[in-house]
């Protein structure tokens, strides 16, 4: 049998899936939530790489390097603010995250 | 089964499970550990599609700076992460639920789509053959031609996400001693030694 696009699209789908699902089951803890985060982003790259490769096209790998770039930023200005978080506060469950609340 | 096949299903396995463990797994160090290992097997998809140089890229960014960065946050902040857990399975049933729904529609979605013949004729940057020019060298061919504003872009973005992290971290704690180049070069003799003259048998 042979590995076509739709067996990368299907591993993607499913990677994707897990990153919502991390989000549904962990929702007190930011750190696992940007890390499911990342899964969401891993997932699309798979996919921006899977089309680039079976269009036979360089698009695609440009713009997953581009989403790459955009997921390292991401991640470091998350972790700063969860840091900066903690620092004020002692705790960063969610729940506690809700000082501009009205 | 050829080759290529087995590698892509070890690689799909290994990334998914892997996957999985880091939203189950209980400590959020394991978390992370599994990400990477997520990263490393998403490397190997990318390497059978033929983009060597994301594959490369997917680990040196991800696992050599940002899984690093998550495992620094999280050992670097004291928390007692099972009481973050404690109520965590209360919403396990329906995000199950609507996960698996997700995941069917996708599937569907995809199984059922073929792509137009007609998308061969207005493909943008073809992949050159892998004989005359490496994977690297194509897509830095595109990179520093076509894309060259989208990647100075990108430079920007890394660039405002550094200075935002270091603004966010950094702080002036007012109790502690600090080193100040400016008034150690200023110090002349003048201001730094006093000579007193002290008269025998009395003291300062």
């Amino acid at each position: 049998m042979e590995i076509g696009l739709s067996h990368y699209l299907t591993v993607s789908a499913i990677l994707f899936t897990l990153g919502v699902f991390g989000i549904f089951l962990n929702r007190k803890n930011v750190i696992i939530i940007l890390m499911s985060v990342e899964l969401i982003l891993l997932s699309v790259n798979i996919n921006m790489v899977a089309f680039s490769s079976f269009l036979n096209d360089l698009t695609g790998q440009v713009f997953a390097l581009f989403i790459l770039t955009v997921a390292a930023a991401e991640a470091a200005i998350g972790l700063a603010i969860l840091v900066v978080f903690y620092r004020n506060r002692g705790s960063i469950a969610v729940e506690d995250i809700n000082m501009m609340k009205g | 089964m050829g080759l290529q096949a087995l590698f892509f299903y070890l690689f799909a396995f290994v990334a998914i499970a892997s996957a999985f463990m880091v939203i189950w797994a209980r400590n959020p160090v394991h978390s992370v550990l599994f990400l990477i290992l997520t990263f490393f097997n998403a490397a190997g998809l990318f390497l059978l599609t033929g983009a060597e140089f994301l594959a490369m890229i997917l680990l040196v960014v991800y696992v050599g700076a940002v899984a690093v960065l998550f495992l620094f946050v999280v050992m670097m902040l004291d928390i007692d992460f099972t009481k973050l857990r404690s109520t965590a399975l209360e919403y396990a049933p329906v995000g199950a639920l609507i996960g698996l729904i997700l995941a069917a529609e996708l599937i569907v979605v995809i199984g059922g789509s073929v792509i137009s013949p007609e998308i061969g004729k207005s493909i943008a940057n073809p992949i050159p053959d892998l004989a005359t020019r490496t994977n690297t060298a194509a897509l830095g061919d595109q990179l520093y031609t076509t894309y060259v504003y989208f990647f100075q872009i990108a430079g920007l973005v890394l660039l405002v996400a550094m200075i935002g992290a270091i603004v966010l971290t950094l702080r002036h704690r007012t109790n502690i001693k600090r080193q100040d180049i400016a008034t150690q070069v200023a110090r002349t003799p003048e201001t730094a030694v006093e000579v007193v003259k002290v008269k025998p048998g009395q003291g300062l």
